[in-house]
């Protein structure tokens, strides 16, 4: 009678184990076949995100964090004045990023949102793109969201944005007549010279790129890809690179937004 | 750029090991780079040296080189028998100083 119950609690444990692998041997890193870029990084390289105080990606969080109180423009606002408190306001911003915007007609990202409030709210001047103020300040806000799980709307007035997206990820350029997805898509997980391929899900952006040796957009990433293939790179912000960060934001979908992550 | 984040407990029994963790914003750059539109070398601008001290007297410190990444992470141990202040200082090659300060008390 004991053996069996013994028994019993082995099968049970065996299904538990199952039905573990079924969600996932990453755990919340992978969702269905959609796998986080955490899970291709080495251990090494793991360690530094998983830890706060390590991953160095938190000197522009803390950065953004000043930033959010720190009153600029000629309206005399600061982020806070009219969003009071970031873990609350900015709480699924950056699952849910970039969004349609009637007023523009098309999409509008995190980054241009910020400039946004910033020249029309704030009557402050744009930052630049990959400037130390808007690298931290989209890090800051995107960090809010961090665990959520990334849930973009691709339907309404959004889909012609996305199926644009889809297309340019779909499409080949450059020298090497290559499309985003023959790396992405068919090949992850294989070498890229001694890179490894990832997914190229896009939930960790702004991220701590070692070979940067700082924080990136994901633009910048795009521009690297795309010189890669040896194309000519697009502008960061241009509609190309909004429209494919959405259908970016759909394939990532389920996964947690994990900004600031630490890649290679 | 922002502030040296330091990781120290703020309180330790006495004679108690403990870890201290800090990490500095600095580019480190290796002297070993080139300027792409130029072609002229980067000059060297890293962290050359890390000094801690408790109390003035200095308990760790550590010579730096090269190799090491942007916005160094450095961790060490150390006991303290009194209450007092951790300063932690970073000198880069221009002679610029970088300092954290964090008092300990010892309970």
């Amino acid at each position: 009678m004991k053996y069996a119950k013994l028994m019993l609690a082995g099968a049970t444990a065996a299904m538990v184990a199952g039905g573990v692998a079924l969600a996932g041997e990453w755990g919340q890193y992978q969702v269905e076949d959609r796998r986080s870029g955490y899970t291709y990084m080495t251990d090494e390289t793991r360690f530094i995100q998983n830890d706060d105080f390590e991953n160095p990606a938190m000197l522009w969080v803390e950065k953004g964090e000043e930033l959010w109180s720190t009153v600029d423009g000629k309206e005399g606002k600061a982020c806070q004045s009219c969003h009071q408190d970031a873990a609350e306001s900015m709480k699924m911003v950056g699952a849910t990023y970039p969004v349609y915007a009637p007023e523009i007609e098309k999409l509008i990202n995190l980054e241009q949102r910020i400039n946004q409030c910033r020249s029309e709210r704030m009557g402050a001047d744009e930052w630049k793109w990959e400037s130390d103020e808007l690298l931290s300040m989209t890090t800051y806000v995107r960090h809010q969201a961090r665990g959520t799980p990334m849930q973009a709307k691709v339907d309404g007035p959004a889909k012609e944005f996305f199926e644009k997206g889809k297309a340019f990820y779909e499409e080949r350029r450059g020298q090497l007549d290559m499309a985003c997805m023959h790396c992405h898509q068919f090949y992850p997980g294989g070498q890229l010279r001694a890179n490894v391929l990832s997914q190229g899900q896009s939930n960790g952006f702004p991220t701590y790129r070692l070979k940067w040796q700082k924080v990136g957009s994901l633009h910048r990433r795009f521009r690297g890809c795309n010189k890669q293939v040896r194309a000519k790179p697009f502008a960061n912000g241009s509609d190309e690179y909004v429209n494919l960060e959405l259908y970016l934001s759909w394939r990532a979908r389920g996964l947690p937004v994990e900004t600031p992550a630490v890649r290679n | 750029m922002a502030k040296p984040r330091v990781k120290a407990p703020s309180s330790v029994k006495k004679g108690q090991v403990f870890e201290v963790k800090c990490l500095v914003s600095h580019k480190m750059e290796s002297g070993q780079r080139k300027d792409r539109k130029t072609g002229e070398p980067i000059p060297r601008m890293i962290i050359n040296r890390f000094v801690a001290t408790f109390n003035g007297k200095e308990v760790f410190s550590a010579d730096w080189h090269p190799a090491i990444s942007a916005n160094p992470y450095m961790a060490f141990y150390m006991k303290a028998e009194e209450s007092g202040d951790l300063e932690l200082t970073w000198i880069d090659d221009k002679g610029e100083k970088i300092t954290a300060k964090k008092s300990i008390t010892v309970g």
